[in-house]
C-alpha cells in the first residue's frame, strides 16, 4: 500500500518577469515552484511507496487572456521550472496558476509596463 | 511478452545498482515504458502522421543526474495568427510512464521555445511532437545518456 505523503506545505513560487518592455517585444518568463513532485514510483526510507502527488497543471494568463499552459506528468523534476516566451503588446498583469493533485491551487502574479 | 521480460531484467539491474549505492534512500524504480507506449501516448495527444524537421530538442547528450535534466523544445514557426504552433507533446521511452508534458501555445507567445527540467530513469530517447495550427505535425527525437538515473518517471 502506498504511504500517505507528508503534507506538502509552504509551496512558494518564484517568478522572473521583466518589469518593462517595448510594444510587441517577445519577453522570456521564468517560473519555479517549490514542490517535491512525488512521482508515485519512489520509496521513503522505510521502503514504503510514496503516493503520487504532483503539480499536474500550469497556466499563465495576461490581462485575463490565456497565453501559456502546460500539463505536467511525474517525469517533470521536483521544483518544476518552466521558461516560455510571451509577446507583449500592452501593459498589464500576468497571473500564474499551478494545480496540485491534492486539489490545491497556487497563484502568483507579476506586472509589466509596455511602452 | 518480451517487454515484460526485459522489464524484469531492468528491475533486477536497477535494484542491484541501488543496493550498491546504499546511501541513496530513494530507490530507482523499473523503467516500464516502451517505444510503443510512447507512440500511443503521443498519438493520443497529437494525431499523426508526423513529418521530420522544424522541431529542435536541446538537451545535454550526457546527463550526470537523471533527477533534473534541462531540456528545451523549440519549433521553427512564425507564430502568427495564420501559422503557429498549437501543441507540443514530449515523451520518454525509458521511464515508468511515457508522458512527460503537453504544452499549449498560441500566437501570443511570439516564439515557440520552451525550457523545463525532466526526470530520466535511465539512458533513453526523448520524443517531441509539435502540432501546427494547420493540423500538420512534426516530430524529433534525441537520445540522452544518463549517468545516475532519476527517481521514478
Amino acid at each position: 500500500m502506498a504511504a500517505v505523503a507528508d503534507t506538502i506545505s509552504n509551496v512558494q513560487s518564484r517568478l522572473l518577469v521583466p518589469s518593462t518592455a517595448t510594444k510587441n517585444q517577445v519577453i522570456t518568463i521564468k517560473t519555479l515552484i517549490q514542490h517535491p513532485m512525488y512521482s508515485g514510483f519512489t520509496k521513503d526510507s522505510s521502503g514504503k511507496t510514496i503516493a503520487r502527488e504532483i503539480i499536474h497543471s500550469f497556466t499563465c494568463t495576461f490581462n485575463g487572456q490565456p497565453v501559456f499552459a502546460m500539463d505536467l506528468n511525474p517525469a517533470i523534476s521536483a521544483n518544476p521550472f518552466i521558461e516560455f516566451p510571451v509577446k507583449v503588446d500592452q501593459s498589464g498583469t500576468f497571473e500564474f496558476t499551478w494545480v496540485d493533485d491534492n486539489g490545491a491551487t497556487y497563484k502568483n502574479q507579476a506586472q509589466i509596463t509596455v511602452s | 511478452m518480451e517487454d515484460i521480460s526485459t522489464g524484469m531484467m531492468s528491475r533486477r539491474d536497477l535494484l542491484g545498482a541501488a543496493a550498491g549505492v546504499a546511501l541513496i534512500s530513494l530507490v530507482p524504480v523499473p523503467a516500464d515504458a516502451t517505444p510503443d507506449d510512447v507512440k500511443k501516448w503521443v498519438g493520443a495527444a497529437i494525431p499523426g502522421p508526423y513529418q521530420s524537421g522544424k522541431v529542435t530538442i536541446s538537451a545535454p547528450p550526457i546527463a550526470e543526474n537523471g533527477n533534473t535534466v534541462p531540456i528545451g523544445i523549440s519549433v521553427d514557426s512564425p507564430m502568427t495568427d495564420q501559422n503557429y504552433v498549437k501543441t507540443i507533446a514530449v515523451a520518454a521511452d525509458g521511464n515508468p510512464l511515457p508522458g512527460v508534458a503537453v504544452i499549449h501555445l498560441s500566437p501570443a507567445n511570439g516564439q515557440a521555445n520552451v525550457n523545463f527540467r525532466i526526470r530520466l530513469a535511465q539512458t533513453q530517447t526523448i520524443t517531441a511532437v509539435a502540432q501546427m495550427s494547420d493540423g500538420t505535425a512534426y516530430a524529433a527525437t534525441q537520445l540522452i545518456k544518463v549517468t545516475i538515473g532519476g527517481c521514478g518517471g
